[in-house]
C-alpha cells in the first residue's frame, strides 16, 4: 500500500507540487491502479528475458559530420525567460 | 465535395472538375459551420492552407501533381510538430509552444502536396481514451454529441468522420488511433513500430508510440500511409525495411489467407453487440475465401497491467523536459530551480498526466523498479511470444477493436475504468505490430463498431488488402452521422 509519505516522496522525485487534497486523491488512485497491476504477480516470469523495445535494434551509427542545425535564436525563441543568449533560471548556487 | 474520398478527389483534380482551392474552401467553410458542435480542431490554419492549395492548383493546372495527396486537405493531431504553427499536445504547459521545425511526417506530407487544415484536439500528451483530458475543450462524437469520440486522437477521428478533413493523422501508443477510429466509424491504422519516423512527434512512451492515418475508407488509408512510411535518419528507431506499394495491395485477393480468431478477445467484458458484429464480419470474410481458425493469446489479460507500468515509466522520463526553462509555461516566484519547476508542472499538467507521471516515477523508483517495471518488461516478452506463436500459423488476426462502443461524456470518472477501454488494443503496441480498425456495423442505438485486424511486423499490406476486400463486400460506409 502506498502511504501519504510515499506520495510526497514520489512527487518530489517527479517535481510536482501537490496540494493536500491532491495528495490524498493520488494516494487512493495509485493504490487502486497498483492493486489492479498486482495481477502481474500471477504470471511466472522466471527465465523470461525483458523486452524494452518491440523491434530488436543494435546501435545505429552514422558518420560524425558537421551539418546545419537550428540557430541560437530559434532554440531560444520559446524560452519563458531569456537573457541574451541564455535561459534564465532562479538562483541555484548561494553567493 | 467534402464527402469525397482522397482517391476520388485525385480523380476530380485530374479531370479538372474541381481544384484544391475549391475543396480547401469547402472544408474551411464546413469547419466554420460544424466544428463548434464537435470541437475537432484546436487550431485552424486557414491562410497557410489556402496558400498550399493555390500551389497545388498550379501543379494540377500544369498536369504535374506531386502524387495522390497533392491538394488534399488533411488534419494533424496537435502532438506533431509544425514549424511556425502552435503545437500544444492538448496541454496548458505547451499552450504557446511554436516548434522551430516540422516533424518528418509533416515534412513528407508537405512534399506530397497535402494541404494542412489545422491541428486537432487530443487528450493531454496523448494520455487518455476519450479526449476529455484535453486542457482546452472536449471533442464530441458526431454519431451522438453526448458521447466521446474516443482518444487520445479524438480530434483527428472526428475530423474525418464529420468530413472536416479528407484524412487525418494521429498517434497510437495503446490504441489512440484504433479506438477513436472504432468509436467514430472511420478507418484507423497503427503501423508497425519503426515503419514511420517519430522525429518531431512529442514523445509520450517512446517504445510504443507510432504515427498513423485516419481515413474515410481503406484505400485512402493506404495512400496516407504511403506518404509517411519509410526510414528516416532523424529517428534511429525507424526501420530501413522496403516500403511496398500499399494501393497495389488492394486487389481483393484474399482467398486462401489464414486468419486467427483470438479467443481471449471475445471474453467476458466485451459488449455482446460488438462480439456479434465482429463474428458476422468474420463470416463475411470467410465467404470471400479467408480461412479462419481459433487461436489463443493467453497473456492478453495481463497486457493492460504491464502497459500501465511501461507507458507511465517512459512518460515520466519523457515529460521531465517540461521544467519551465527551455520552452512552455513557467510559473515564476519559486525560491529555487526545483520549486520553480515543481510549481510550473503542477500548474501546467492536468490530473491524468500527473497521475501517470506519479505512477511511472513510482514504478521506476529505488526499491520498486525490479518488482514493477522489470516484471512488466518480462510480461511484455510473453505478450510478444503469444503473437509470434499465433503468426506461425496464420497471416493475420481478426478481433473487436474495443470492448465497448463510444461512452457518454463524464461516464468514466474512475481512471481504471477508462484504462480498461484499451484492453484489446494495448497488446498490439507492446508487441510493436500493425493494427487496423474498420467499420463493421452499428449497435441498435446507431453507434459504430470496429473490426480490428492485427498483422505481422511490417505487413500493413495484408491488413489493408483484407480490410479493403471487407469494405467492398459490405455497405456500412453508406451511413453518415447527422450533424445539427
Amino acid at each position: 500500500m502506498i502511504t501519504r509519505q510515499d506520495v510526497e516522496h514520489v512527487a518530489r522525485l517527479a517535481r510536482l507540487e501537490l496540494g493536500d487534497a491532491e495528495i490524498e486523491r493520488m494516494r487512493e488512485q495509485l493504490n487502486a491502479i497498483l492493486g489492479y497491476i498486482d495481477k502481474l504477480r500471477e504470471l511466472d516470469v522466471t527465465n523470461v528475458e525483458p523486452t524494452s523495445h518491440a523491434v530488436p535494434l543494435v546501435n545505429v551509427m552514422r558518420e560524425d559530420e558537421v551539418v546545419p542545425c537550428l540557430s541560437q535564436d530559434q532554440m531560444l525563441a520559446n524560452a519563458p525567460d531569456r537573457v541574451g543568449e541564455l535561459f534564465r533560471v532562479p538562483r541555484i548556487i548561494e553567493d | 465535395m467534402t464527402e469525397r474520398t482522397i482517391h476520388a478527389l485525385g480523380e476530380a483534380y485530374r479531370r479538372g472538375d474541381t481544384t484544391p482551392t475549391a475543396v480547401t474552401e469547402a472544408y474551411l467553410a464546413r469547419i466554420e459551420k460544424f466544428d463548434g458542435h464537435v470541437g475537432a480542431y484546436l487550431t485552424v490554419t486557414r491562410e497557410p492552407a489556402l496558400r498550399a492549395a493555390a500551389a497545388a492548383d498550379a501543379r494540377h493546372r500544369a498536369r504535374a501533381p506531386l502524387g495522390p495527396l497533392d491538394g488534399v486537405p488533411i488534419a494533424l493531431k496537435d502532438v506533431l510538430c509544425t514549424k511556425g504553427i502552435r503545437t500544444t499536445c492538448g496541454s496548458k504547459i505547451l499552450e504557446s509552444f511554436v516548434p522551430p521545425y516540422d516533424a518528418t511526417v509533416v515534412a513528407r506530407l508537405a512534399a506530397a502536396g497535402a494541404v494542412v487544415l489545422g491541428k486537432t484536439n487530443m487528450d493531454e500528451f496523448a494520455m487518455g481514451s476519450s479526449t476529455e483530458h484535453s486542457a482546452f475543450k472536449p471533442t464530441r462524437n458526431p454519431w451522438d454529441l453526448a458521447r466521446v469520440p474516443g482518444g487520445s486522437s479524438g480530434g483527428s477521428a472526428v475530423a474525418v468522420a464529420a468530413h472536416l478533413a479528407a484524412g487525418a493523422f494521429g498517434t497510437d501508443t495503446g490504441g489512440s488511433i484504433r479506438q477513436p477510429a472504432a468509436f467514430c466509424g472511420t478507418v484507423g491504422l497503427k503501423p508497425t513500430y519503426g515503419r514511420v519516423s517519430r522525429y518531431g512527434l512529442v514523445a509520450f512512451a517512446s517504445s510504443l508510440d507510432q504515427i498513423g492515418p485516419f481515413a474515410k475508407n481503406v484505400r485512402d488509408a493506404a495512400l496516407l500511409l504511403q506518404a509517411i512510411a519509410g526510414h528516416d535518419p532523424h529517428d534511429a528507431t525507424s526501420v530501413a525495411a522496403p516500403v511496398p506499394d500499399y494501393a497495389a495491395a488492394l486487389d481483393g485477393r484474399v482467398h486462401g489467407l489464414r486468419a486467427g480468431i483470438p479467443r481471449e478477445y471475445f471474453a467476458e467484458g466485451v459488449d455482446p453487440e460488438i462480439a456479434r458484429a465482429v463474428r458476422a464480419a468474420i463470416e463475411t470474410l470467410r465467404g470471400l475465401g479467408v480461412a479462419t481458425e481459433e487461436v489463443s493469446l493467453p497473456t492478453t489479460g495481463y497486457a493492460l497491467a504491464a502497459y500501465y507500468l511501461i507507458a507511465p515509466a517512459e512518460a515520466s522520463s519523457n515529460l521531465a523536459r517540461y521544467d519551465g526553462v527551455k520552452y512552455g509555461l513557467r510559473v515564476p516566484g519559486g525560491k529555487d530551480l526545483i520549486e520553480m519547476s515543481s510549481r510550473t508542472r503542477a500548474a501546467g499538467f492536468g490530473a491524468e498526466v500527473k497521475r501517470r507521471v506519479m505512477l511511472g516515477t513510482y514504478a521506476l523508483s529505488a526499491g520498486y523498479s525490479e518488482a514493477y517495471y522489470g516484471r512488466a518488461q518480462k510480461v511484455r516478452t510473453l505478450v510478444r511470444r503469444d503473437f509470434e506463436t499465433a503468426f506461425a500459423r496464420v497471416d493475420l488476426l481478426l478481433a473487436p477493436t474495443t470492448p465497448n462502443v463510444a461512452f457518454k461524456h463524464g461516464e468514466k470518472e474512475d481512471p481504471l475504468a477508462m484504462y480498461l477501454n484499451d484492453a484489446l488494443t494495448i497488446p498490439v503496441n507492446l508487441a510493436g505490430l500493425p493494427g487496423l480498425s474498420v467499420r463493421c456495423g452499428f449497435t441498435a442505438a446507431g453507434l459504430p463498431i470496429g473490426l480490428q485486424l492485427i498483422g505481422k511486423p511490417f505487413d500493413e499490406a495484408t491488413l489493408l488488402r483484407v480490410a479493403d476486400a471487407y469494405e467492398r463486400a459490405t455497405t456500412w460506409l453508406a451511413r453518415e452521422p447527422a450533424l445539427p
